[in-house]
């Protein structure tokens, strides 16, 4: 489990991350929604250590995260905007990838199901921005990490290939692994997320189950329920979420 | 194999089949082709070369290796995403780009240089230290290239600051060393004339070539000043180990700025 406890983060004068606690439990997918600039992404990079905390901390399985980066091997990651050195294969990328991580088993079934073979010595600089976002989303499938933290997944995606990453995505989470995705997409997000943390200007503004969201809100889908909080409803948390900053899960409860 | 070896590996790889890089080695090529085919002697190619290095060098290793860190940034969040230290990856970052550049140079001069050489009374202590400066520079610039790109995220304003150090330490130094001598020209300047010069890496580099060639009038004021304190034997030993220091202290504040920053 990931737990974020009172996350704060600015650059500069500008703070974008005011006191953020949430927590990420083993076996859902967790929807990490907000308008732009409201934190996401900064909150992610907290997570992977790209990004340096003002305050708080944040927990792997309760043991805080730190400079020597080994907890890095528990967490698979694609970037909103994947990009590799542009004269490499594909092949190359994932033969690096598989070099700097001799320990850990790989699994390339995303990579098979997204038909990266037939683009193995195509170099990333010819590929198009789909084939590229299908390279960055099996390099964080690769290792079969613990935690996924997928920053727009789909950007840029044929249906056929989205189809194969919501499989992959309910895989994951069927394994009882961490997924975290954030997306502008709110009805794939409907489609694969369990819960939802909804960030503005820098604080969670509510955390819970979508179904709590939903009845909130009193709306049955979740971008209406999305634009009902961003119109400034006052929902803050979602059911057990007051006492703890964990994402209440029902189906563990 | 350790992670700096296989971020430096993917690196080479990438920077190896780089057209720009490949442009950059052919064009240094026939620069030197050139100057032995309008009829230069072993020397008159040296100073020639030593020219175009003092030039050339400083500018291509800041300009493109402030695209490559622009261009990588997103990689580098991907490797920095992974467990791997900080550490390592830039180190195997900062390899990737220097050694490249300095192959492209290297090969650039070397290739019309050995097939004339052989022709005899080639100035070979001159040609090891025209080798010698020209790696060193392209290895200091890379780093305040990555220092550069490390300290702002604006490619324009990263881009104008490079080339006002290149402007500043290639071209526009020496004017000011010259206006600062006509200025002050009644006060005892030696002493600070010579920390200047071993201030600017251009300067070290082309005194450090001048002093294994009989070109006393190249020199300049510094230069002159240079080789009357250190003399001829010592010169060159503090030129390199001047050198020296210009490689590792850019590398030194561009990986500072590194483990530091926020991606």
């Amino acid at each position: 489990m990931i737990a974020l406890d009172g996350i704060r983060k600015a650059y500069g004068t500008r703070s974008v991350l005011a006191g953020v606690s949430l927590g990420l439990v083993p076996g859902r997918v967790t929807g990490l929604v907000g308008p732009n600039g409201s934190g996401k992404t900064t909150l992610i990079k907290l997570i992977l250590g790209l990004a340096r905390l003002d305050a708080g901390r944040i927990l792997l399985d309760g043991a805080a995260i730190d400079d020597d980066g080994r907890y890095r091997r528990r967490i698979g990651y694609a970037p909103q905007a994947p990009r590799f050195p542009e004269n490499l294969s594909v092949g190359e990328v994932f033969a690096m990838l598989r070099a700097l991580r001799p320990d850990d088993a790989s699994d390339e079934s995303l990579l098979q199901d997204f038909g990266l073979r037939a683009e193995w010595d195509t170099a990333v600089g010819a590929l198009s921005g789909g084939w590229r976002q299908k390279v960055s989303l099996a390099c964080a499938f690769l290792f079969t990490p613990d935690v996924l933290i997928l920053d727009e997944p789909t950007a840029g995606l044929d249906p056929i290939a989205a189809g194969v990453f919501k499989q992959a995505v309910r895989h994951a989470r069927d394994a009882g692994r961490t997924v975290l995705i954030t997306s502008h997409i709110l009805s794939e997000l409907e489609e694969l997320a369990d819960d939802v943390a909804f960030l503005s200007e820098g604080q969670l503004r509510f955390a819970g189950p979508v179904a709590t969201l939903l009845e909130r809100t009193g709306m049955r889908r979740l971008e209406p329920a999305i634009a009902a909080l961003l119109g400034g409803l006052r929902v803050t948390q979602g059911a057990g979420a007051a006492e703890s900053p964990s994402i209440a899960h029902p189906r563990r409860a | 194999m350790s992670a700096l070896s296989l971020v430096l590996r993917a690196g080479l790889r990438d920077l190896a089949r780089n057209r720009w890089l490949l442009a950059y080695a052919v064009a240094l090529g026939l620069i030197t082709e050139s100057l032995f085919f309008f009829g230069g002697t072993g020397d008159q190619v040296v100073l020639s070369l030593l020219n175009a290095t003092l030039l050339l060098v400083p500018l291509v290793a800041l300009v493109f290796g402030l695209m490559h860190v622009y261009a990588s940034r997103e990689f580098i969040e991907l490797l920095l995403a992974q467990p791997l230290p900080r550490r390592a990856v830039f180190s195997g970052l900062y390899l990737g780009l220097a050694l490249p550049l300095a192959a492209a140079f290297l090969a650039g001069l070397g290739v019309p240089l050995a097939i004339h050489a052989t022709r005899g009374g080639a100035p070979w202590v001159a040609l090891g230290f025209l080798a010698l400066a020209g790696v060193a520079l392209t290895a200091a610039f890379a780093g305040i290239a990555m220092a550069i790109a490390l300290r702002t995220d604006d490619r324009l304003r990263g881009m104008a600051i490079a080339l006002g150090a290149w402007f500043g330490l290639a071209v526009g130094y020496d004017a000011a060393v010259l206006a600062m001598v006509s200025a002050f020209g009644d006060w005892p300047l030696e002493r600070p004339l010579l920390v200047l010069m071993l201030g600017n890496p251009v300067d070290v580099a082309r005194v450090l070539v001048l002093t294994a060639l009989d070109a006393s009038a190249l020199l300049g004021y510094t230069g002159a000043l240079f080789r009357k304190v250190f003399g001829s034997a010592l010169g060159p030993t503090i030129a390199v180990a001047a050198l020296m220091l210009w490689t590792v202290v850019p590398f030194v504040i561009a990986r500072r700025r590194f483990l530091r920053r926020d991606f």
